[in-house]
């Protein structure tokens, strides 16, 4: 157990960062704990801003998480970290104050990666979706009734934004330079399904297109232009290219840390540039970058909520003193809501060498994908079958043989084994 | 090894006032072969998380039917025409508790689309008006039976209102509805009388189903029956005649005689708890934590059966392919890992997990309607029982492993307030 005395920093204010407060305190962390963040808000909650905010359901500030006023700690928000001290073992803060460390957690997640041009991010009608203030603003765009809108990066925000669009009755193009919407993660198989039930809705699809540059009137966006010349008329453009980490404040302080993610070792420790582990340092979250113990100790940085609470309450009792046990290793689950489309997974594709569908038709809408690698299953995704998925994360988890072999309900008579189309 | 008996036991009438023991011993292996006169076994999956893992698990298909086999009849044109086109037509429309994805589906989410929440709100309101009439009748006496006075008559009525059945034609009903219980009895599947019997009850109901359903499309109104004879679901399906009739039958059944034991098996369970019966008089707002403990404590449904697909890896065990599996889901319910003190009836336990209705794709479809029946039952008795003593404990039971519940239960009191 921690000394009283001892001092807790946490940097970042998300989710990760409340669930290791929430910790530490749990396992019996009784000194002082702070927490910083760069946005002036509590910690809240993320996925409901590109689905139940953009769709009016529910105001972006409605969103902040449970739990925060039982906590025990000091707010400092609105004041990013710009730097760490380990020789004095102090974070630095934008506002000029020192705040010393004992015990480090750090949750600084991610940002979404900007429009190479910064001059054309700024338009009026350009909008990237982080944050909440990010979502309240694009939900007023999208309840004025643009004439069309623009979807630029077929990734999970990007698929949910442009699903909703429809869902709102407005007319949406996603332009997506892969071979399909979701590619990246899930494949050009699975991702050509997804696309198509997409386009079902009236998504506009462009695949293999790219946009050059974005042309404004008086400083608000009037249309896109491709790189094959073509053009696309609209007066809203979401960028969605993926996310950035937040690791420049970690500049100069020898952590091994890059865009990609700050390293941990399996405890949950985080590495510096000599591959030495800094026992006072945890991280968790999106920033983390770790060997999962489930893939062969690749080394990855997740995006999934489940992930991020699940890895910060592991986080935050290690600082806490309690002796870490297993590695952190839980099996990586996500959703995305796209439209009336329910999307899970259970797992990691990335190395998947083949990819079959078990159960349901991608035609009707409704399947679970499972992805195989040197006969082994290693994901799992469901598509409106969220029923199905804990039988399928079971077997990801057991490394059971793939394909499977034997019937289940709604199974295709012969399974067929799918190229997964990762490029 | 673990004891390959107990199955049996929880099949012996003997032990059908108190199963509770039998369901302890077998969660000592959560998933264990027994033995039930057939060489191959019976897989039964006893822990909360076995059956919660297999209620959806794709490998577990709920098509434990037989084919549809009719009594002969001695007259060979119906026995070589009439009665195979007959049985091909039954295994078609098979009713979708006993069907798997995707036809499951696409009938569950006809009967959803129409089992809407003002529908269901509506039959709220009058299941208070029905238990008021029927104990309103029993005013005077010193002695009620809870099964003959109150919880048989209700539910069919509520069905029948809810489909839209002509007053005057829901007697009929009241018979169907004691006859077809036992369709749901694994065991009555073996027993060629009682399916001569169902059958007989089916060609009855059908033909008078079938009539209704014309009617509902000539004269549509304001009735779940109209509503799934005229309308299609947000996806675009129609139900078809067949269906739609078996369907409908489906309702009655599984909506009839559950619902009766929730009643006793509520009122029995409070008469044993005084206390807690006191507290339901005197907040009748507990009802809904009353019942929900109910349905983890005394669950109508003990349990259901499955087939496997395929071989399936489950604690320890390996279930093999096309084996017969009982999910226990009223051991589940009173599995330690999930409910402290398990054995305790206790209404103000948070967090309802309990398996009382099934779970996943064949989750009870009027779970929210025998809820308010319920309610309106046992926050009446409550209110309405003067110094309400048992007769019997334990009541008689009726023959039912499965769907378990008391046969009478006779009540002695100081009059009905
Ligand atoms: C629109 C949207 C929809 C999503 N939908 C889903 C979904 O459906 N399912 C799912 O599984 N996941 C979803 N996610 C991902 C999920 O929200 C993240 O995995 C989760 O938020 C990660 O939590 P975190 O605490 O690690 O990081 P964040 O939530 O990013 O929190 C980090 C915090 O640190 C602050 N910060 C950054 N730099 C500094 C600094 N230098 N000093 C101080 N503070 C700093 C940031 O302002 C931020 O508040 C979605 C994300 C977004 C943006
Ligand atoms: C207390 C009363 C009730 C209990 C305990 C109960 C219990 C259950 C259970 C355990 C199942 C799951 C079956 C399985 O998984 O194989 C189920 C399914 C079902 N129940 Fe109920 N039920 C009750 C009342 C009702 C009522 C009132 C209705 C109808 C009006 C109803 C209609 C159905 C139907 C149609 C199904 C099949 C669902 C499917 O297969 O998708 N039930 N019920």
């Amino acid at each position: 157990m921690a000394r009283t005395s001892e001092r807790a920093v946490i940097v970042g204010a998300g989710l990760a960062a409340l669930r290791g407060a929430e910790a530490m305190r749990a396992a019996g962390f009784s000194g002082p704990l702070a927490v910083i963040g760069a946005e002036p808000h509590y910690p809240y909650d993320r996925p409901p801003l590109s689905k139940h905010v953009l769709a009016g359901a529910i105001p972006a500030d409605a969103t902040t998480l449970p739990g925060i006023h039982g906590l025990d700690a000091d707010w400092h928000l609105g004041n990013p970290a710009i730097g760490l001290d380990r020789g004095r073992r102090a974070v630095l803060l934008a506002d000029g104050r020192d705040l010393p460390y004992d015990r480090l957690l750090i949750a600084t997640g991610t940002r979404a990666r900007p429009w190479p041009n910064p001059h054309e991010g700024r338009l009026a009608g350009v909008f990237t979706l982080r944050g909440r203030d990010d979502a309240a603003a694009l939900r007023r765009a999208l309840a004025a009734g643009p004439r069309r809108v623009l979807v630029i990066g077929g990734g999970f925000i990007g698929c949910e934004v442009a699903s909703l669009c429809r869902k709102l009755g407005l007319p949406v193009t996603l332009v997506e330079p892969g071979p399909t919407p979701l590619a990246r993660v899930l494949g050009s198989t699975v991702g050509a399904f997804i696309g198509a039930i997409h386009a079902g809705h009236g998504v506009e699809i462009r695949c293999g297109a790219e946009v050059e540059w974005l042309e404004d009137a008086e400083g608000r966006l009037v249309r896109a232009h491709l790189v094959d010349g073509s053009r696309i008329d609209a007066d809203v453009a979401v960028i969605a290219l993926g996310a950035v980490r937040n690791t420049e404040w970690l500049d100069g302080s020898g952590l091994s840390a890059d865009p990609g993610g700050v390293d941990c070792d399996a405890s949950g420790h985080v590495h510096d540039t000599d591959g030495q582990t800094d026992p006072r340092i945890a991280a968790a979250g999106d920033v983390a970058r770790f060997s999962h113990p489930l893939y062969e100790g690749r080394r990855v940085a997740l995006e999934h909520w489940s992930h991020a609470a699940a890895q910060a309450v592991h986080a935050g009792r290690l600082l806490a003193g309690t002796p870490p046990g297993e590695p952190y290793g839980a099996l990586p689950t996500f959703w995305s809501t796209q439209g009336d489309l329910v999307v899970k997974s259970a797992g990691l594709t990335e190395g998947a060498d083949a990819v079959a569908i078990t159960q349901g038709d991608p035609a009707a809408g409704r399947f679970i994908a499972l992805y195989g690698r040197a006969g082994r299953c290693i994901a799992a995704l469901s598509v409106d079958s969220a029923r199905w998925l804990p039988a399928h994360a079971e077997m990801v988890a057991a490394g059971a043989p793939f394909p499977p072999h034997g019937a289940a309900a709604d199974r295709p008579k012969a399974i067929k084994i799918l190229e997964p189309g990762f490029s | 090894m673990p004891d390959a008996s107990l199955l049996g036991q929880v099949k012996d009438f003997a032990n059908r006032a108190n199963p509770y023991p039998v369901y302890a011993k077998l969660r000592e292996t959560p998933v264990s072969r027994q033995d039930d006169g057939t060489g191959d076994g019976t897989w039964v999956a006893a822990t909360h998380d076995t059956i919660a893992r297999l209620l959806q698990d794709p490998r577990v298909s709920s098509d434990t039917q037989p084919p549809a086999d009719r009594p002969r009849t001695g007259n060979p044109l119906t026995d070589l025409i009439v009665k195979p086109l007959k049985d091909w037509m039954m295994d078609r429309h098979r009713v979708f508790i006993f069907r798997d994805p995707p036809d499951h589906d696409a009938l569950r989410a006809a009967v959803m689309h129409q089992f809407s929440r003002e529908r269901v709100q509506a039959m709220r309101a009058r299941s208070d008006r029905l238990v008021a009439d029927l104990l309103d009748a029993k005013s005077g006496a010193r002695e009620i039976d809870a099964v003959d006075d109150l919880a048989y008559p209700l539910p069919v009525t509520v069905i029948c209102e809810l489909f839209g059945v002509p007053r005057e034609d829901e007697p009929k009903f009241h018979g169907w509805a004691t006859q077809l219980a036992t369709a749901l009895e694994p065991d009555s599947l073996s027993d060629t009388e009682i399916r001569a019997k169902n059958s007989r009850t089916f060609d009855a109901i059908g033909g008078y189903m079938a009539d209704l359903i014309k009617d509902k499309r000539k004269h549509p109104r304001d009735d779940m029956l109209s509503g799934l004879a005229n309308h299609a679901t947000p996806e675009g399906a129609k139900m078809g005649d067949y269906d739609l009739v078996a369907t409908s039958i489906l309702m009655l059944v599984a909506g009839h005689e559950t619902t009766v034991n929730l009643i006793t098996n509520g009122l029995l369970t409070l008469l044993r708890h005084p206390d807690e019966l006191e507290r339901l008089r005197q907040d009748p707002l507990r009802a809904p934590r009353v019942i929900e403990e109910l349905m983890r404590y005394e669950p109508p449904v003990q349990f259901r059966t499955r087939r496997t697909l395929s071989a399936i890896d489950i604690a320890g065990v390996t279930i093999p392919k096309a084996a017969d599996l009982v999910l226990l889901l009223a051991s589940g319910n009173r599995d330690a890992a999930v409910f402290p003190d398990p054995d305790r009836f206790d209404p103000d336990r948070t967090g309802t997990r309990h398996l009382g209705f099934g779970g996943s794709l064949h989750y009870c479809v009027g779970a929210p309607l025998a809820r308010f029946e319920a309610e309106a039952a046992l926050t009446a008795l409550a209110a309405r029982l003067k110094a309400p003593r048992l007769i019997e404990d334990p009541p008689p039971y009726r023959p039912g492993a499965a769907l378990r519940g008391p046969e009478h239960l006779r009540v002695a009191i100081d009059g009905i307030a």
